[in-house]
């Protein structure tokens, strides 16, 4: 099955000089070196987005505490969020996309490297100029010049009057150019899977995680925009005295709001669409079936993309629409709510009558459908509006977010490093340690975001540095903050597992998990060039047609 | 062998653990919320309403809870079953299991009961949606104005004549006639959000627009809230109280503050500081010539429980260490340290402690 | 793991995708398409709204010239490709230059509007809502025709270098796209601020 996709790991390979090694990595465009760098470079933003929480976390641990002052909380939840979603979440994902597109479609390659190259580096730019703001005002531990204006940064606070200094312009400098950076991504990802898929593989064959990173993309090129657009606009208020959103001249802060979410509501989507592509590749190898309902699968996806267009003002629900549009609202929020459900359903129906085993990567899966399930029935709760009235900006929709990104989409990436950690550096992974990792992880998880839910409900608004005694949140507060500290174990174990593994662990084949996409059929690491012979396929798991050919899969599709 | 069947075991355990924890955690909430905080102020507990709106939101919450908790439920239980029932066992032949691609009467039905619960849920929102947003306000209703500063609420009562802060004095709302108090949302600087949860959802008070707000409290106490959309610095500290009192003692109240404030011999000294000195640029003081609008109007500043919008509780000692280190009380606040010699800030405290 | 046992060899034959290039410049347009989206709605989100200073219909004159230039250098450019695909580079070559220089007098038109607006009518983009909207989007609007001005030009220097031959005439359709999409935009944007914005 390998015969011609030679593993290009010559015995000199490791004894090249650094240098060239180096320089080979920064000038590459080939897609899996990009895809690690931009995995790496997430998870360096990972830990240090999870050290501004936990900064916060410490202040918050009882009331009235003083371990940081009110400037240094509001640059860390501002700096936490943009971090969190700009620089590790959305390029962990574009990292997974650019090294498992092309592999499972049969391709040598994305569609545009150099672009992907570029789009790359920037990216690292923006994350780099934002983070040169910790250096600069008050230097490093009053947390420099870094943005306080909150991740949304709502006009007028973002205006100079309010806003002095450069603080506001790193976020809106950094996430512009990274922006850029993203729709040079996108548009690779299209282009990638609309022109360089092999013969045989039509749009209806190809696996769903080709489909849900095509519409994460999609989304991208028309959500990103929005952003730039309110970015520039917002520059053009700062430095050349327009008046976007300027309540002083007439001007509008709820247009930014507007210009936000449109942005920000399918940005969430962005994010979880590639969680859900995870899932759908590892549930059904660890259960032994094919995926339930795939031609529905494509359409919820879908969908969720188109409809996600259209649910942005449940971010504002407070900020005084009439009843009519607080109303539509509430119902295309709703109605978002079914195709996700749907997948839900499908994703059980998988393991229904399979063979389920329990590695870790599988683990992880149905910890991401656990607490999916949860984040999205919390999502409704937000979603009838009055309801939104009490729990809007309070800790309730800080735990209901979190749930989704942590719970949902880091519990999904976490099964997929370890799904195909074998495949990108040629050795299999501790299972013990991957397993240490994942409880330390859920137990310090769900201390952490189950009780932030409570304060929530019991009046605690969210972006306060501190909060008053008496209220009821004291001992929740507490509670929340102890769960962060086994969440930090569980990375140190997941960090310790990757490094030890990459370095000591055993070498592994090319299909440890005796899978059925075409990333299985070449060596593990596979060759710059991917495949020999660009493969043809008659189905959507080319692999088990070969495996059972007797039963191949294109009998029943 | 035994490993495997182990694994498993603890892995449906592990999520029926995951499941009672949450649970737990429900009853928990729920307990806590049964049994109420200090008898005076009230904590910001949804779950105890005390106004029409705050009520029509909690019936609606609960519908919606109850039937999150089922679906929640049902699928968990269809998860647990099948991590249970379908784990690969010990002795497995290593065959495949039956390639099942689909189903779709299955899809159909799960798509279908989703929307109804999906329609039933949205027109039972929107009802509420409309009962609270479009109410009318009747002729007896209490008029307000909050306009929101960076980092304090500014409280004008037009019809009445009264302009305080921080602190809102509104009557009881007999249900039989009812006396709401309808409040006009404003901001001076940037986005704040007004939020009370015993008495209403909140509501944001943004620059250049004007929203608006109602409540009809039907117990006498004191309700605790705070600014609800990150605002700057002090966000944190700009703290809500508002004061729900029977019709006469609001009457009275009404009475005291829209009176000019005490013009006392002793503290002469005290009030020609304030007079002379940037005070009056902020600060209105209705009798005398400060008028400034930038900071609360201190005209009756001792019928206030607080300073600095709920930061401290309103003594001599606190109200001088405001007045010469703010930092020190609520730092990023907009009030600056006024440079006064001790003597002089002795005398200004001194007069400040007469505006009842 | 390849070619054999999998499939008939026929897939192979008539296996045809979209161009790649044509598929990114798609999706270029669909995220620009995006950003003047929402220029275009503060535009008409602000029609009106202005406290002071100069209004529309007080300063705004119809570029009629200038439109006319500028729809003109679509079709320009469509001879232009449609005589590179004949293979004839140097008629190919003179449309080209056409279409640069309706462009160059599409953004001096723009400029002189701009210069009239400013020192004679005191028009700036922080003079009132309706001067942050209209030289924002008007701008953004010739941000874009100066970009792809500049590609027209890198493709003139090759032309007169004789490197562009009819095997390139994939690529010019692919770039003339983006001049069509630039074209389009200002459609719409002459409608809404110079129409219905007036």
């Amino acid at each position: 099955m390998s015969s011609d996709s030679i593993a290009l790991n010559p015995v000199g390979e490791s004894t090249r000089p650094i240098g060239d090694r180096l320089h080979d990595w920064v000038t590459t465009v080939d897609h899996k070196k990009l895809g690690i760098m931009y995995i790496l470079y997430s998870l360096l933003f990972l830990v240090i987005g999870g050290i501004e929480a936990t900064i916060m976390r410490i202040q918050l641990i009882v009331p009235h505490n003083h371990f940081v002052s009110p400037q240094v909380f509001n640059r860390m939840f501002t700096m936490h969020g943009t971090t969190m979603i700009f620089f590790v979440a959305m390029p962990i994902m574009f990292g997974f996309g650019n090294y498992l597109v092309p592999l499972m479609i049969g391709a040598r390659d994305m569609a545009f490297p150099r672009l992907n190259a570029w789009s790359f580096w920037l990216m690292v730019f923006g994350g780099l100029l934002l983070y040169f703001s910790f250096i600069g005002g008050d230097g490093l531990y009053g947390a420099g010049n870094a943005p306080d204006v909150g991740w949304f940064a709502y006009a007028p606070l973002t205006a100079r009057v309010f806003s002095i200094g450069h603080s506001t312009d790193f976020w809106t400098l950094g996430l512009l150019v990274s922006g850029i950076g993203s729709i040079g991504t996108a548009a690779n990802i299209v282009a990638t899977i609309l022109c360089l898929r092999c013969p045989g593989m039509t749009l209806g064959k190809m696996p769903l995680l080709a489909w849900m990173n095509l519409v994460m993309a999609g989304l991208v090129l028309l959500a990103i925009s929005p952003l730039t657009a309110a970015q520039i606009m917002l520059s053009l208020d700062r430095y050349l005295g327009a008046h976007f959103f300027d309540t002083q001249a007439g001007g509008s802060a709820v247009i930014w709001m507007h210009f936000f979410w449109i942005f920000g509501h399918p940005e969430v989507y962005v994010l979880v669409i590639p969680a859900f592509a995870f899932a759908s590749e590892i549930i059904p190898v660890f259960s032994r079936k094919p995926i339930f309902g795939y031609p529905v699968m494509v359409a919820a996806t879908v969908s969720i993309g188109f409809v996600s267009f259209t649910v942005w003002a449940h971010h504002m629900f407070t900020v005084g629409m009439n009843s009519y549009a607080n109303s539509f609202f509430t119902i295309s929020t709703m109605v978002v709510g079914v195709p996700t459900g749907i997948k839900i359903f499908n994703w059980i129906a998988t393991m229904w009558g399979g063979k389920i085993q329990f590695k870790t990567p599988m683990l992880f899966c149905i910890g991401f459908l656990f607490q999916f399930l949860i984040a999205g029935l919390t999502g409704i709760m937000l979603a009838v509006a009055p309801f939104d009235w009490q729990l809007g900006n309070s800790y309730f929709v800080v735990a209901h977010f979190h749930y989704v990104i942590v719970g949902a989409i880091l519990f999904a990436l976490f099964g997929a490093f370890y799904y195909w950690f074998p495949k990108m550096s040629g050795r299999m992974y501790n299972e013990t340690l991957g397993k240490w990792h994942f409880w330390l992880f859920l137990i310090g998880f769900h201390l952490t975001f189950d009780f932030m839910h409570i304060p929530g409900l019991l009046g605690m608004p969210r972006r306060i540095y501190t909060y008053e005694p008496g209220r009821g949140w004291d001992t929740w507060n507490l509670i929340v903050t102890i769960g962060v500290f086994f969440q930090a174990a569980g990375i140190l174990v997941f960090v310790g597992n990757l490094l030890w593994s990459r370095l000591k662990g055993p070498v592994c084949t090319n299909d440890p998990w005796d899978g059925w996409t075409l990333e299985w059929s070449t060596s593990s690491p596979p060759p710059e060039y991917n495949f020999a012979t660009i493969p043809v396929v008659r189905s959507r798991r080319p692999l088990w047609d070969i495996k059972h050919p007797e039963d191949p899969d294109w009998k029943y599709e | 062998m035994r490993r495997t069947h182990y694994r498993a075991l603890v892995q449906s355990i592990r999520d029926k653990i995951a499941g009672i924890v949450v649970l737990l955690a429900g009853i928990l909430l729920a307990a806590s919320l049964c049994f109420g905080g200090p008898a005076n102020p009230s904590p910001p507990n949804m779950f105890r309403p005390a106004s029409t709106p705050a009520d029509a939101i909690l019936h609606i919450s609960i519908f919606v809870l109850i039937i999150s908790f089922v679906i929640f439920a049902v699928v968990f239980g269809l998860l647990v079953y099948a991590l249970a029932k379908f784990r690969r066992r010990a002795g497995d032949d290593g065959r495949e299991p039956p390639q099942v691609y689909g189903s779709n009467q299955v899809e159909l039905a799960w798509t279908v009961l989703p929307i109804l619960i999906v329609l039933v849920l949205f027109l039972a929102t929107a009802r509420v949606i409309h009962s609270v947003e479009d109410a009318r306000k009747p002729p007896d209703a209490v008029e307000v104005i909050a306009i929101g500063h960076q980092f304090w609420w500014e409280f004008r009562y037009p019809s009445l004549g009264v302009v305080t802060a921080n602190e809102l004095h509104v009557p009881v709302s007999d249900p039989a006639h009812p006396t709401p108090t309808f409040i006009r949302l404003l901001s001076a600087d940037t986005d704040h959000s007004f939020w009370v949860p015993r008495l209403a959802g909140k509501t944001d008070l943004i620059p250049n627009r004007t929203n608006s707000t109602w409540i009809d409290p039907h117990e006498a106490g004191v309700y605790v809230g705070q600014c609800a959309q990150y605002c700057g610095t002090q966000h944190a500290k700009m703290l809500l109280r508002v004061y729900v009192e029977p019709q006469d003692q609001f009457n009275r109240w009404v009475q005291e503050e829209a009176k000019p404030a005490q013009m006392s011999d002793a503290v002469s000294e005290g009030r020609g500081i304030f007079e002379t000195t940037a005070c009056i640029n902020c600060h209105a003081i209705l009798g005398t010539v400060a008028n400034g609008r930038f900071g609360p109007d201190l005209t009756h500043l001792m019928s206030r429980e607080t300073i600095a919008s709920g930061a401290a509780s309103n003594t001599p000692e606190n109200l001088r260490l405001w007045i010469h280190d703010p930092e020190a009380i609520k730092p990023g606040s907009l009030m600056p340290a006024m440079n006064l010699t001790d003597q002089d800030l002795d005398a200004l405290t001194a007069y400040l402690e007469t505006l009842r | 793991m390849s070619s054999t046992s999998l499939a008939p060899s026929s897939i192979e034959s008539e296996w045809i995708l979209p161009s790649r290039g044509r598929v990114g410049m798609f999706c270029l347009i669909a995220a620009e398409s995006a950003i003047f989206t929402i220029f275009v709605v503060a535009y008409i989100y602000y029609i009106g709204k202005s406290l002071a200073g100069q209004m529309p219909k007080n300063v705004l004159e119809l570029p009629i010239f200038a439109t006319i230039c500028l729809l003109s250098s679509s079709l320009t450019i469509h001879f232009a490709v449609a005589a590179l695909r004949s293979g004839k580079s140097r008629v190919f070559g003179i449309w080209w230059f056409v279409t640069i220089a309706l462009g160059t007098i599409f953004l001096v038109e723009t400029g002189r509007e701009w210069y009239h607006l400013i020192f004679e009518k005191g028009l700036t983009i922080s003079t009132n809502l309706f001067g942050t909207t209209y030289y924002s989007l008007v701008g953004l609007h010739a941000f874009h025709v100066t970009v792809g001005l500049i590609g027209l030009a890198i493709g003139m220097i090759l032309a007169l270098l004789g490197k562009v031959n009819e095997e390139h005439s994939e690529r010019a359709d692919v770039f003339s796209l983006y001049w069509h999409f630039v074209d389009m935009v200002w459609i719409v944007v002459f409608v809404v601020v110079y129409v219905v914005g007036r």
